[in-house]
């Protein structure tokens, strides 16, 4: 099969953008104990803002595509700890399906809500960086394809350095580890709920950018499937965990890419599921994931 | 096929009884026509442009004095271009606003939802552009105003053989949409009888956005020319994959690729890549120079597409056969529909044959320079 390296080509920057995604659901999940809906619509509105500085910039260069990415994931950043303030604080102490509840409310309100602002047309997502392309035998590699590489490998340690070299990522994990004991010793609980979601949202605001530079029409319903993909990736590497949600999303990548190319492309969404719950069922706290006994 | 005279006697008689009546029945009841389009959502661009055209063309009527000396009420609802929606629509339009016939739904698959409906309670429906065969066998009361896909298919697979001289190609099919899989089965097999070989068959879903790992397994097969019988938002991704993967073959395509939103998208992608379609704004005869200019006039300045065009040509075909028809009444309307023959409407001379089909010339286009050129007409 000489199509190997490109279909792993494919499915590492397929997958790389999946693991943005999962890194904040994962994040999220590890501190607060739920699955912040909404994220995939945070994800929606990061590919949106980078439409519309990819169209002010005008020019095509380094610099304006840089750019892009950061007002993007500012934007989401600070819509992530709006929703957290508006809709999750509020909440804080209720049973965890109320915040369930009101997360996919979130994520209807900002998709239908986006219709509204943005229109339900598809549009057109400008060429951020300058676009060229490398061919090495049969591989041939576009340059948003390395971008997407590069841009996820470089959040990924600048991720794992905060929550391991910094004292608010010290806080984070004190809080994932026992709220109550963390607001004993003093840590703001608060802050460190409002941190998270800016973090994750900052994400997924990237990976909106990073996936609409690939995938050039955007509309407002586009974050639900890789949302969802991206969810799956979490699980599957091990919800709360950081390295974990970066491997589901590259296993979900590389499946999904090596159906797509075979003869039974029609069933690459199924065998990419199935697989899901292959793994499930032989580690039910995913891949990289603690095993964790509930406490009644 | 009654006489000329004799319709418009008729017609001249009704005028006559409507001026002579009491004061306040003066102004007859309007005479309602449903539309369905998907004006928002991804196939937005097909619904808009269809559904300005029918509207176009029923002001177009009604300034003229209407049909059969009433007015023609357009009453209009979205689609939203979502599955299930054109089937709620239909029942909606019919049993809700009464309308006497409908016009729409534009892609293959939601046709086939208001279909059924329409055929089930017995209203006419003529859809512009749905194009899938599948469409009209749904019953008596379905009808088209565009060619079929074989047609279609088959004029696409003796242009790459022929005209375009190549003898493999690859297909990438939507396995979730009719039209897609109609188009494609009938490429695959009229290229093969005309002596082509098929060497790759890949597929996807609609909302796929990621097309590189068929894309890449299309490569390896080395293709002459790939067939993609999709629509625009779908096709545009796939050119700029295609071209990123450093495949360098034409691309051919059939009336789905018509959207300006294709050249938005995929840019250079789609240089120098060939599609059939109903209708070119390009072209010089005087009735379409007449209609674009109209439909520019009224829409600041747009040029219209073929959905547009046969948006257009349905209205009119519709209105001329309530006319024929006598009164708008469901089953007479129908009658009157099945009887067109010779109508002479701005995507060519269309006949409706027995399995109330639009029998009409295609017309292949050629995308260069940014620019959808006209290239050929093949007649059936």
């Amino acid at each position: 099969m000489s199509d190997l390296p490109q279909q792993l080509l494919n499915g590492l920057s397929l997958g790389a953008i999946y693991a943005l995604i999962a890194l904040g659901y994962t994040l999220v999940y590890g501190v607060l104990r739920f699955i912040n809906f909404a994220h995939s619509e945070v994800f929606m509105v990061g590919a949106f803002v980078g439409c519309y500085i990819g169209r002010l910039a005008g020019a095509v260069t380094w610099w304006s595509g840089l750019t892009a990415l950061a007002a993007a994931m500012l934007v989401c950043g600070v819509l992530g700890w709006i929703i957290e303030k508006i809709a999750y604080r509020p909440l804080r102490g209720a049973p965890v399906l109320n915040v369930l509840i009101t997360a996919i409310g979130v994520s209807l309100f900002l998709q239908y809500g986006g219709q509204l602002v943005f229109g339900a047309t598809p549009r057109t997502f400008p060429p951020l960086f300058p676009e060229t392309r490398v061919s090495l035998g049969s591989l041939d590699i576009s340059t948003n394809q390395l971008i997407v590489i590069v841009v996820t490998t470089v959040l990924l340690v600048a991720l794992q350095l905060i929550v391991k070299h910094t004292r608010i990522g010290t806080a984070m994990r004190a809080v994932a580890l026992n709220p109550k004991a963390a607001q004993l010793v003093g840590i703001n609980t608060n802050t460190v709920f409002s941190f998270t979601f800016v973090l994750g949202s900052a994400l997924a605001g990237a990976g909106g950018v990073l996936y609409a530079m690939n995938y050039p029409s955007i509309d407002p319903l586009m974050g639900v499937m890789p949302g969802l993909k991206a969810f799956v990736a979490a699980i599957l590497g091990g919800i709360g965990s950081i390295p974990g949600a970066a491997l589901g999303g590259l296993i979900l990548g590389a499946a999904e890419t090596l159906v797509g190319g075979s003869q039974f492309s029609t069933y690459k969404d199924a065998i990419a599921f199935g697989l899901l719950i292959l793994i499930l069922l032989a580690r039910p706290s995913g891949l990289l994931g603690r095993a964790t006994v509930e406490k009644v | 096929m009654p006489h000329p005279f004799r319709i418009l006697a008729a017609f001249a008689a009704l005028l006559l009884f409507a001026g002579c009546g009491p004061r306040d029945s003066a102004t007859p009841a309007t005479i309602k026509i449903g539309n369905l389009a998907s004006t928002t959502g991804k196939d937005a661009t097909y619904g808009q442009s269809s559904t300005r055209a029918t509207r176009l063309a029923i002001d177009e009527i009604n300034a003229a004095g209407g049909v059969l000396g009433r007015r023609i009420e357009l009453v209009f609802e979205d689609t939203q271009s979502k599955p299930g929606e054109a089937a709620t629509v239909a029942k909606k339009l019919i049993t809700r606003d009464k309308v006497v016939a409908l016009i729409g739904e534009i892609i293959s698959s939601r046709t086939l939802e208001a279909a059924g409906v329409a055929q089930a309670l017995k209203v006419p429906l003529l859809t512009p552009t749905a194009t899938n065969p599948a469409v009209t066998a749904t019953g008596d009361y379905v009808f088209r105003a565009c060619f079929i896909d074989p047609f279609q298919g088959g004029v696409l697979a003796k242009f790459a053989r022929d005209d375009l001289g190549a003898r493999r190609a690859a297909v990438l099919t939507s396995i979730s949409s009719s039209y897609s899989t109609g188009l494609s089965q009938v490429f695959r097999e009229q290229f093969a009888a005309a002596g082509g070989e098929i060497v790759a068959d890949q597929k996807f879903a609609e909302g796929d956005k990621d097309f590189k790992a068929q894309l890449t397994a299309i490569r390896s097969a080395n293709p002459d020319v790939i067939f993609i019988p999709a629509y625009y938002t779908e096709v545009a991704l796939i050119a700029k994959q295609v071209r990123e993967l450093g495949i360098a073959v034409p691309m051919l395509g059939g009336d789905g690729w018509e959207a300006p939103e294709l050249l938005q998208i995929a840019g250079t992608a789609v240089e120098g890549c060939y599609y059939s379609t109903h209708f070119s704004a390009s072209s010089s005869d005087p009735k379409i120079m007449d209609f674009v200019a109209r439909y520019r006039a009224r829409y600041d300045g747009q040029s219209p597409d073929c959905m547009a065009a046969l948006g257009y040509d349905a209205a009119h075909m519709m209105a001329g056969a309530i006319l024929r028809a006598g009164s708008p009444e469901p089953l007479k309307i129908k009658e009157a529909l099945a009887a067109t023959r010779g109508f002479e409407g701005v995507t060519g001379r269309i006949d409706m044959d027995a399995n109330r089909n639009a029998s009409k010339p295609a017309t292949i286009l050629k995308i260069e320079g940014g620019k959808f050129l006209y290239l050929k007409t093949v007649t059936p």
